[in-house]
């Protein structure tokens, strides 16, 4: 058999051209009929994920709805030169100026790749990554400090559990996972000193079917809260509710997943981050290339407490968000050791979110059941 | 020469003479017609179930157009994306020579990735030009390899190809997550774990005048490789008798074993270089990022180039310029990104089920033209 590429090669092309040619009048220029800043999301998961992406198209939706703002958005886009290729197109096609690539992952090669080649466009990406004199001046880095949720998520565990046993899913040992673990945990035991947490690692940011064995197994295991740290949690919530567990959400607000056994969760509040932003860009105001918050900075917000609280948790939750809007608030604090029994703050010594040694986080503190290799 | 009848019809009528030119043309023209009608039934299908989507496939097959082929941006987006497609595709096309279904191209993918970020350090104090096709000879190896193991588990073990390669697949990327989280880990790498990044002078540049990198040019000089040694060489000839009739091929004193594990290994070694072009041209380091799903990919450009090396360059140009458009159809039309795959979906199975066309049509069979 023998093909023959050139003139298949020609014919297609031929035929396309003919399609476009018959098509290419109708076709709008958007950005440049609205006239105003188009901004471009890119998302590595759907939309919908209960989690990590819509956590991100929520701020994209508040966006939206801003006036002379465009918003073009694209979703499931590969860590790979997909989202070089989706950057480009959004910018060659759709004039967008101001970008959101939202995954970890897109910054370095990715955005680091593009960014020098459009030096008049803003580049902003979700991380905090970003340092001076090393990273092109067109790119900014925003991040939140969630670990604080997974505490406040821990004060409301710490009071439900009753097999004083609670539950994470995790995807990977890294330094932001491994915040979050050790916050919930020590959340929890700020209620009951007792407490043990379990973690599994899944391996992966997204794979449904090891979050629902995960799951599975905390709830065998006798675990009868839950939270998680993966790019999805619908997964782990629904099998958790179906498990009877009490929830606590992360990334984006899981309440419709577990109705009343929901308690709190740990949100992004990007909208808020996102519309600042997009603002400060229509009034001509340069984004600091390095932006971080916590709850105080509206980076990061609570879902509402679910009917299953107690009014004793309420109280000490309200207390002690009281005291992190405060500021200075240090969930690793002395005297505290990790799960192997090294001594990682002595009496008196804490790390406040701000803290850089936190971002090379690579322990379980005592009381996480798990190991980080 | 003696005259014979058949010299007489060709001197009457020569263009319609088994021999003629017109003859030649038309058992070419099989091979091109019947993949090229399908696949615009294929479109033409797809704009069927658009329409009712309430979408309009004009529009649609508009804008795949201009985001795939209607600029020099659009060029360049989709030559950037058939890259690795070439060399994938090569892992299904050639072990499909000999009868074989492999599917797992992705493994060799991710562990040529992985062979190339774990050796680059190795690799660093050395020129470029010694140093990069060190590492691709890595990659390509690391992918004969594993790919060459499942022609060998299906030569002496009787283990069922398809099967196995899938399933070697998922091994693969577990033991790719196991080697850049541990082993390999760049300690500066904290929330993404990768391998330390390649010394400048072992990246992949881009061709001159272009964005697109030179692993292009490797991939189509690939496919044309693959087709001369399937359709040049005794090596390819011996493949396909062996493909058609195993225990024919046998009997003839053929090397069996040694062509399957030949071809699956060669196969593999293109899917591991594929890896290894993804870290030096685009990455930079080997992660998680390398598990892009282009081994999969590669399997719709084989089937589509019905495992004809040649036909694999337009076909992952062809669907490489989908998938580039398939952002500008999620913007433009408010479609899902799901878009792009349900109609690489119809023209898959519009292709397979054309398959069966082949030999019906007497206008591409010189022979039966008389009996017309």
């Amino acid at each position: 058999m023998t093909h023959s590429p050139l003139s298949r090669r020609a014919v297609l092309k031929g035929g396309a051209a003919v399609a476009g040619a018959a098509a290419l009048a109708p076709l709008p220029q958007r950005a440049a009929a609205s006239g105003g800043l188009t901004v471009g999301f890119i998302y590595v998961g759907p939309k919908d994920d209960f989690g990590y992406n819509q956590a991100h198209a929520e701020g994209a939706a508040a966006v939206k709805a801003m006036e002379g703002v465009t918003v073009v958005e694209e979703e499931n886009v590969a860590e790979t030169i997909d989202v070089q290729k989706s950057m480009e197109s959004m910018i060659n096609f759709d004039g967008a100026t101001l970008l959101f690539p939202t995954s970890f992952g897109y910054f370095d090669p990715h955005i680091l790749e593009v960014a020098p080649k459009y030096p008049e466009l803003r580049f902003q990406h979700c991380g905090g990554l970003w340092q001076k004199d090393v990273h092109p001046e067109n790119v900014g880095s925003y991040f939140g400090y969630i670990g604080m949720g997974q505490y406040l998520n821990g004060i409301t565990a710490g009071h439900a559990t009753q097999t004083k046993k609670i539950g994470f899913v995790a995807a990977k040992p890294i330094p932001q996972v491994l915040l979050n673990i050790n916050s919930y945990l020590l959340g929890a035991r700020a209620v009951d000193p007792s407490i043990t947490c379990q973690v599994i690692f899944t391996g992966e940011w997204s794979l449904a079917v090891k979050e629902a064995e995960a799951t599975n197994a905390l709830a065998d295991a006798g675990c009868d809260v839950v939270t998680c740290h993966v790019d999805g949690p619908k997964v782990v919530m629904e099998t958790a509710a179906s498990r009877g567990m009490f929830l606590n959400g992360y990334h984006a607000d899981q309440s419709a997943l577990g109705a009343d056994t929901y308690l709190t969760g740990a949100e992004w509040n990007w909208a808020q981050v996102y519309t600042d932003m997009v603002e400060a860009t229509m009034a001509g105001e340069a984004i600091p290339n390095f932006v971080r918050g916590g709850l105080a900075e509206n980076f990061v917000k609570m879902s509402p407490l679910g009917p299953a609280v107690t009014d004793a948790a309420r109280n000490q939750f309200d207390a002690t968000k009281a005291e992190i809007l405060k500021g200075g608030f240090a969930v690793i604090r002395g005297p505290l050791k990790d799960n192997r029994g090294n001594v990682i703050a002595t009496e008196g010594q804490g790390f406040e979110e701000t803290d850089v040694a936190l971002e090379s986080m690579d322990y379980l503190v005592e009381g996480v059941v798990g190991s980080t290799s | 020469m003696a005259i014979t009848d058949r010299d007489m019809g060709a001197g009457l009528r020569p263009s319609l003479s088994p021999d003629g030119w017109l003859a030649a043309l038309a058992r070419r023209a099989e091979a091109v017609v019947i993949p090229l009608g399908a696949l615009l039934a294929g479109l033409a299908m797809f704009g069927l179930f658009l329409l009712t989507q309430g979408k309009s496939p004009a529009e649609f097959y508009a804008l795949v157009y201009k985001a795939g082929f209607g600029t020099w941006f659009s060029w360049q987006n989709t030559l950037s994306r058939a890259a690795p497609l070439l060399l994938a595709a090569l892992c299904v096309a050639l072990p499909a020579r000999l009868g074989l279904v492999v599917i797992g191209g992705e493994g060799a993918v991710v562990l040529g990735g992985v062979a190339a970020g774990g050796l680059a350090g190795a690799f660093a104090g050395l020129p470029g030009g010694v140093g990069l096709p060190l590492l691709a000879l890595a990659g390509g190896l690391a992918g004969a390899v594993w790919i060459g193991a499942v022609g060998a588990l299906r030569h002496y073990r009787g283990v069922n190809e398809t099967i196995a390669s899938l399933l070697m697949a998922y091994i693969a990327i577990a033991l790719m997550n196991h080697l850049v989280e541990g082993p390999l880990r760049d300690p500066a790498s904290l929330n993404k774990p990768s391998t330390a990044p390649l010394a400048e002078q072992l990246r992949i540049g881009d061709m001159p005048g272009m964005d697109v990198h030179w692993g292009f040019a490797v991939g189509v000089l690939a496919c044309i490789a693959a087709w001369v040694l399937i359709d040049r060489t005794t090596w390819g000839f011996a493949a396909r008798i062996a493909g058609g009739n195993v225990r024919a091929a046998q009997v003839q004193g053929l090397p069996v074993g040694r062509l399957i594990v030949g071809f699956t290994a060669l196969g593999g070694a293109c899917a591991g270089l594929a890896g290894m072009i993804e870290v030096a041209a685009v990455h930079g380091s080997a992660n998680a990022s390398l598990a892009g799903g282009f081994g999969y990919t590669g399997i719709l450009v084989a089937f589509l180039a019905r495992h004809n090396p040649l036909a694999i360059i337009p076909v992952a140009i062809l669907l490489a310029g989908f998938e580039a458009s398939s952002g500008l159809v999620q913007r433009r039309m408010d479609l899902p990104d799901a878009t792009v795959p349900v109609l690489q979906g119809f023209v898959f199975v519009a292709i397979l089920a054309s398959e069966t066309l082949y030999g019906r049509f007497r206008v591409f069979a010189p022979e039966r033209w008389r009996a017309a």
